[in-house]
């Protein structure tokens, strides 16, 4: 009998099937990496595999057996029981995922606070413990703030805390560092391998990030469509897949496959000594800019490094505080109600949700006539035969046309995001974080898009990102951003040869590759 | 740095003494333009000429309009409101009395309506989409359809003139002790309890139920804990500014709001006093209760922001 068995399981969301066929057993001490793409039901089945189903999922057949105990027969009673003793849960957003309304202590020790007989002090104590083992901060007094008061990275690791609370014999990791910058990841992730190999207790980690899950995890699972594609040891799924869908996630981040040499025009548009901010903050300094035609510069940062900032001025969305921005020589107004019709067309914004920037009620059509009647005065069959040209461009189908955006998926959404902002046939192409919401396999094939646009019709595009995979693939020249500064910038090939700062070392150094050893080294150096 | 709730406190008190002047401008203006003035209602229909202009000159009817608003606001300042025409006593000996007994009639109402219909959401909210949920929602919506002077009599026929338990007037002299209050108030409450028990109890079933979509919702059901545990510690605690919301304006709007229901137990309360005002074109008493009305309103919603932001420590508790 294997410490967890599921098998044959089916699980429905009504009439929906979210899993299906599931075989899965993982031994003790054991650390099962899920991967998939969103909606693979990578997250359903670490839940089902704690016998916890979300609202509306029920489990139509199979079984999982926990520890010899069949899960999904178990009175309500016993479960909660389990759950409270012997399971935990690491949930993705820390922020999303603590009331707001409790200090950290308290949630942390909830748990403890049902049995009578441990005293508000105890629990304090209990919960500075655990915080001293992640090595938060102030352990004595971390637990008397609230979520909104400590950082993102902090808040995982007081989740991890709250995990333990118990000694669990199974933690569920659910994508725990998705939403971390890359240097923030590397910390959780020491204590999330370090935590593991402490408690000697058994672990599922599910990821989307196949760098990530193969530095954790002792076997992976690879999930598609509620249906496993494939299961194996760590090392056999990185070096020889079986399973073409495998492979083409292995593959997906080979180093340079875009990239050809910069361009040698001109500059379209240059931003001198730019200053910016919000309010009484002053969030970006003195940050020089240019892009030609023909070139694809990455800006890139952590969270909070003032790159998306940058990229607002410059579509005249935010007015420098001091500096100017010029384009083809000429001095642009600061706000985008000042520019020219003929400005705003040179200059469009792709942003990072479609979701969020195309209308709900607009149909495909509608979004993308708007820019065609506004800048190039078409109408009717010039209009429409412009439509199908802009649809097959995208690689996107022209019946499309007449869809809402919620009848299309992520993919497909920014297709229909990128046509509308070719549709005003700019110079210039702003890309904020356009494919950071998207899965790896359709996030290979935007960028393959925008590549061969931008060459076939000589286009400049500033690239912002938080990816450095992305960017090393993707960019000729790459400038670096830490704290609303610039700390340094050249060819991209140059740069991630040989970085010249220790900030973007350390910034190469974090991001995760699936290298054995990879995490073990970088265990090794920092601590 | 100054702390949050202070600036918030400075920032709405400005706001609201600005919604205060704005109001008495409006009140003002409002009574200014009715067809008659206070020279005409003092004295009459058949009142000579003479006599009016004489009057007029006297009470200074005939200074422009921003002067007499600033005589207005400077005596209100002092306390001094102008006399009533309808009784011939000051407006502020005329008004207090029945605004307390408003207060009393409206807090009765209130203590007994809002946790009544906090308590009917969160056992609507556990039994969502069970009978228990259904039958609390059928009967608070039948109850809220009702119009108010009908239920009125409908509590007087059963238990004044069937049951005799409590008298259909509620009418209480001066120096009662609180056993009579309470058994003068018991119907005039209890209608007022039904009026505003199905905003607050849906109200506050939404509002929870909303909250229950949230991770951490989700995160304490997988650390094992009860529904009730959930409900009421997860829950609760985070719908509570709409649910303060409302309960602040239900007692503003049982303060002002409930002519009907005082007129249908004969009850000396502001809402039938500024109706008699109007009736009587007692204009000094109008411009008063207009007044005394937007005050409770702004009262209440600054009370209602000021107690949100207290249980949310996002706002509370600053950032670093």
């Amino acid at each position: 009998m294997s410490f967890l068995e599921i098998s044959d399981l089916l699980l429905k969301a009504g009439d929906k099937t979210l899993l299906s066929n599931i075989s899965v057993t993982m031994e003790k001490g054991e650390v099962l990496g899920l991967i998939g793409e969103s909606g693979a039901g990578k997250s359903t089945l670490g839940l089902a595999a704690i016998g916890f189903m979300r609202p509306g999922c029920h489990v139509a057949s199979g079984e999982v057996r926990l520890m010899g105990q069949s899960l999904l027969t178990m009175l309500q009673e016993e479960l909660r029981q389990l759950r409270q003793q012997k399971v935990a849960y690491v949930a993705q957003s820390a922020a999303a995922a603590f009331n707001p309304f409790y200090r950290l202590e308290d949630q942390v020790t909830e748990l403890r606070a049902l049995q009578k007989e441990v005293s508000k002090l105890e629990r304090r104590e209990i919960a500075r413990s655990l915080f001293e083992r992640l090595q938060l901060p102030e352990p004595e007094k971390f637990g008397r703030k609230y979520p909104h008061q400590v950082s993102g990275g902090q808040l995982q690791r007081a989740m991890i805390a709250m995990a333990l609370l118990n000694d669990p014999e199974l933690v569920v990791f659910d994508e725990p560092t998705t939403a971390l910058d890359v240097t923030t990841q590397m910390e959780v992730l020491r204590v999330i391998r370090q935590v593991i190999a402490e408690q000697q207790c058994a672990a599922i980690y599910v990821s989307h990030d196949l760098a990530v899950i193969s530095q954790i995890s002792d076997r992976i699972v690879v999930l598609r469509n509620g249906v496993v594609v494939e299961q194996a040891e760590t090392r056999k799924i990185i070096d020889n897949p079986a399973q073409d869908y495998t492979r083409a996630l292995v593959a997906h981040r080979k180093v340079g496959e875009f990239v050809g040499q910069p361009s040698e025009a001109n500059a379209v548009i240059e931003a001198r000594a730019l200053d910016l901010g919000y309010g009484a903050n002053t969030v970006v300094r003195n940050v020089d800019l240019q892009i030609a035609r023909g070139e694809i510069v990455a800006l890139v940062g952590e969270s909070g490094s003032g790159k998306t900032t940058v990229a607002r001025s410059i579509a005249g969305l935010l007015p420098p505080r001091a500096g100017e921005i010029f384009m083809n020589g000429k001095k642009l107004a600061d706000n985008v109600d000042h520019r020219t019709d003929d400005i705003r067309r040179r200059i469009q914004f792709i942003h990072q949700l479609p979701d969020v920037a195309l209308n709900p009620r607009q149909r495909v059509r509608a979004a993308l006539s708007r820019p065609l009647q506004k800048f190039l005065n078409l109408s009717g069959a010039s209009l429409q035969k412009r439509l199908d040209d802009l649809m097959d461009e995208v690689e996107l189908s022209r019946e499309l046309l007449d869809r809402y955006p919620g009848a299309l998926s992520g993919g497909q959404k920014q297709r229909v995001c990128i046509a509308r902002c070719l549709a005003a046939e700019p110079d210039i192409l702003i890309c904020d974080e356009v494919t950071s919401a998207l899965d790896a396999l359709v996030e290979d094939s935007i960028l393959k898009l925008l590549w061969r646009l931008q060459r076939q019709r000589d286009i400049g595009i500033l690239f912002i990102t938080h990816n450095l995979g992305v960017t090393r693939r993707f960019a000729h020249s790459v400038i670096i951003m830490e704290s609303g500064k610039i700390v340094e910038r050249g060819l991209t090939k140059d740069v991630f040869a040989n970085p010249g700062q220790e900030y973007t070392r350390r910034l190469l150094a974090s991001e995760p590759t699936t290298r054995q050893g990879w995490l073990d080294d970088q265990l090794a150096t920092t601590s | 740095m100054r702390h949050p709730l202070l600036s918030f406190v400075i920032q709405r008190f400005g706001s609201g003494l600005l919604s205060l002047v704005v109001v008495s401008v409006l009140v003002f203006i409002g009574t200014a333009m009715l067809p008659g003035d206070a020279a005409q209602a003092i004295l009459g229909q058949d009142a000579t000429p003479q006599a009016l202009s004489e009057l007029r000159q006297e009470l200074g009817l005939n200074d422009p309009l921003y002067l007499r608003y600033w005589h207005w606001v400077a005596g209100a300042l002092q306390g001094d409101m102008g006399m009533s025409f309808s009784s011939n006593r000051p407006v502020v000996d005329v008004l207090i009395p029945r605004l307390i007994n408003s207060m009393i009639l409206a807090l009765s109402a209130a203590a007994i309506a809002i946790p009544l219909a906090i308590g009917l959401g969160i056992v609507a909210a556990l039994n969502r989409e069970k009978l228990l949920d259904r039958v609390i929602s059928m009967v608070s919506m039948w109850l809220v359809s009702i119009p108010a002077f009908l239920k009125g009599y409908i509590l007087i026929a059963i238990f004044a003139t069937h049951l005799g338990w409590f008298p259909g007037l509620a009418i209480v002299r001066r120096g009662a002790s609180l056993g009579d209050w309470a058994n003068a108030l018991a119907l005039p409450v209890a209608t007022l309890v039904f009026v505003t028990i199905a905003h607050t109890m849906r109200l506050t079933r939404t509002a929870i139920l909303s909250v229950m979509a949230s991770d951490y919702i989700l995160m304490a059901e997988i650390k094992g804990l009860s529904p009730r545990r959930i409900v009421i510690r997860h829950a609760l605690p985070n719908a509570l500014s709409p649910i303060l919301s409302i309960s602040m304006l239900t007692i503003a709007f049982l303060m002002v709001g409930v002519v009907v229901v005082e007129a249908v137990f004969s009850y000396t309360g502001m809402g039938k006093l500024m109706v008699d005002a109007v009736a009587y074109r007692d204009l000094p008493l109008v411009q008063a209760c207009g007044v005394c009305f937007s005050l409770v309103f702004i009262l209440f919603n600054f009370t209602a922001d000021f107690l949100s932001i207290l249980v949310n420590p996002r706002l509370r508790e600053p950032k670093a």
